[in-house]
């Protein structure tokens, strides 16, 4: 029945009919994003090559010496500045990511569950403040935290301290805060949109068989949020690394990050190779993490389940 | 055990967790109104008193005129160019299937995830290489590539869900192509593409790293209150000035959620309507 179906004139005209439909629409999808995805590749994929071509280049003053050498990776890796500049702002950023997502889950769990009708008007009041200028937020943070600032006034004002502190600003738990405010909507809006979809009845039916709130939440609602948790983990390590201006601003001598070493590189040091270099070596150790990171969660979640 | 319950089904103490966080959330920005209306030049309590007159002299600041208008010029020209190159994947990726079509969208987006310095120090590599000399148009530049990931989003959702027979119909009624685009599809996705158009214009207001390095002597408000930065004494008047950004900013996307609502709704309801 079905052979005879198939070599029936009438069938395989509509097949290639649909065949020919299928082609057109893949060729007018291809040519509607063409433009877009050709300024990408043109200002974000070409200029990222030349990065890379850079990094493995000399620069004597003005010029460029093209010839391929691994010096500049060398200097990245083992200079103790650089080295030392790299594994600050790894450690800033793995620190934020993980208080960020700590401090987001509850709020993403609490809008998807029991947001009701107001679960839309939650997510805009979360994401309000971060539609202003990431430059006045962290000044803003610059006020709170100084020597004449928010925080050390209303202490004295409470008589809890005598003198302002100095402890509060230009260090890395200033750079800590200020990243941690900074990025809670990126991390809460992946980890809502991914616990909106666990689905209800599957924990109804963990706590028909007999498990109580917390193993319901550790067995079912956390495992099935692992992909919401990943993208907020990724979505706050992977800029973060590269901050600039919060180690400058609130950072002080002991906050830089390796962001202002490259900068300083295509500025005043005029070393573009050696600048490429850093910038690679970031891209590189943050991608290494991030696959990491999706690793092991994932991992911890089938375990869980 | 009975703790535990109270806690973990949420309701008061996820409550109260909730608005302790988002007052978090609003705490840094809350001061720079605050600080703004001061007489004191230094930001603390208690505050001295009220004056206007870190807002008086914002008007007679010309670098600071100047920069309102470059950041006028390069957020109009970067929200119009966004949005469109935004409609054309959009449409693309809510309307065709074609190979690549994952791939694509991933670059479109991966703006949104990058070390902005590294998008920043690689375009203005390639700019020195080509020649070119920096400039508005150099900035407009970099803030079009980081605003198409925010203008797909809200573009994304409004087209989806669109109903196709409404188009179909269109055409089966003689329209030309062009034709359905302009009186069909275009009336329904016109609030998602107003809220893309506010979204980008937001973003390129408040965008500082790519206009900070893409830029030539012309600098945007951000660039220039990252100079005005430097100088203690100019504190007063850079608190006046974000508190009129942060307003703008409010309203600009108080309306861009608006529309993107209307324009979700819009077309989920009429497809569920006509289906």
């Amino acid at each position: 029945m079905t052979v005879a179906a198939e070599g029936s004139p009438a069938l395989s005209r509509s097949r290639a009919r649909r065949n020919a439909l299928l082609q057109s629409e893949s060729v007018q999808g291809f040519a509607l994003i063409s433009p877009t995805f050709l300024y990408a590749l043109i200002l974000l994929v070409l200029p990222i090559l030349v990065v890379i071509a850079h990094s493995f280049w000399t620069q004597h003053y003005l010029t460029i010496d093209r010839t391929f050498t691994l010096e500049n990776y060398r200097i990245a890796l083992t200079e103790p500045i650089y080295r030392d500049l790299l594994w600050r702002s790894l450690y800033i950023s793995l620190t934020v990511s993980f208080f960020t997502v700590i401090l987001a889950y509850p709020i993403a769990f609490f809008i998807s569950f029991h947001g009701g009708r107001h679960k839309g008007l939650w997510l805009f009041l979360i994401t309000i403040p971060f539609w202003t200028s990431y430059l006045l937020r962290v000044m803003s943070w610059k006020v709170i935290l100084g020597y004449n600032g928010v925080l050390n006034s209303g202490l004295m004002g409470l008589g809890i301290i005598d003198e302002p502190s100095t402890a509060l600003l230009y260090n890395t738990s200033a750079v800590i805060i200020t990243l941690t405010h900074a990025w809670a909507a990126f991390a809460i809006l992946p980890i809502f949109v991914s616990l909106e979809k666990v689905d209800r009845t599957l924990i109804e039916a963990a706590k028909d068989l007999g498990d109580g709130p917390l193993r319901s939440f550790l067995r079912v609602t956390l495992p099935l949020s692992a992909p919401g948790v990943i993208s907020a983990i990724l979505i706050v390590m992977i800029p973060t690394v590269g901050d600039y201006v919060t180690p400058r601003l609130v950072g002080g001598k002991d906050g830089v990050m390796i962001a202002n070493a490259i900068q300083a590189q295509f500025g005043k040091a005029a070393n573009w190779p050696l600048g490429a270099a850093l910038s690679v070596t970031t891209m590189f150790i943050v991608t290494l993490m991030a696959g990491a990171t999706v690793f092991v969660i994932r991992s911890a979640a089938r375990l869980a389940r | 055990m009975k703790g535990l319950r109270r806690f973990l089904p949420g309701n008061s103490w996820l409550a109260v967790y909730a608005l302790l966080y988002v007052a978090f959330l609003y705490l840094p920005i809350i001061f720079l109104p605050i600080f703004s209306i001061n007489t004191s030049a230094t930001p603390k309590f208690p505050l001295s008193g009220f004056t206007l007159q870190w807002y008086e002299d914002l008007p007679n600041t010309p670098a600071l005129l100047d920069a309102a208008w470059n950041s006028l010029i390069v957020g109009v020209s970067a929200a119009v160019l966004s949005t469109t190159l935004g409609i054309l994947a959009a449409r693309a990726i809510t309307r065709y299937r074609f190979p690549g079509r994952r791939p694509i969208n991933a670059l479109i987006m991966a703006p949104l995830v990058l070390p902005e310095v590294i998008v920043a120090i690689s375009m203005l590599l390639v700019m020195l290489q080509l020649g070119l000399s920096l400039s508005l148009f150099t900035v407009v530049l970099g803030h079009i590539l980081v605003c198409i990931p925010y203008s797909m989003t809200v573009l994304i959702s409004g087209f989806e869900g669109f109903d196709r027979s409404l188009e179909e119909a269109s055409a089966d009624l003689g329209e030309s192509a062009f034709g359905t685009f302009r009186r069909v599809t275009l009336p329904m996705v016109a609030p998602a593409i107003i809220s893309s158009l506010l979204v980008s214009f937001t973003i390129s207001l408040d965008e500082f790293i790519i206009a900070f390095f893409l830029t030539g002597t012309e600098a945007t408000l951000p660039v220039y209150i990252w100079g005005q930065l430097r100088f203690a004494s100019k504190l007063p008047g850079v608190l006046a000035l974000g508190t009129l950004l942060l307003i703008a900013s409010f309203l600009l996307m108080t309306i861009a959620e608006i529309l993107r609502r209307r324009a979700a709704r819009r077309t989920q309801n009429e497809g569920g309507l006509y289906a």
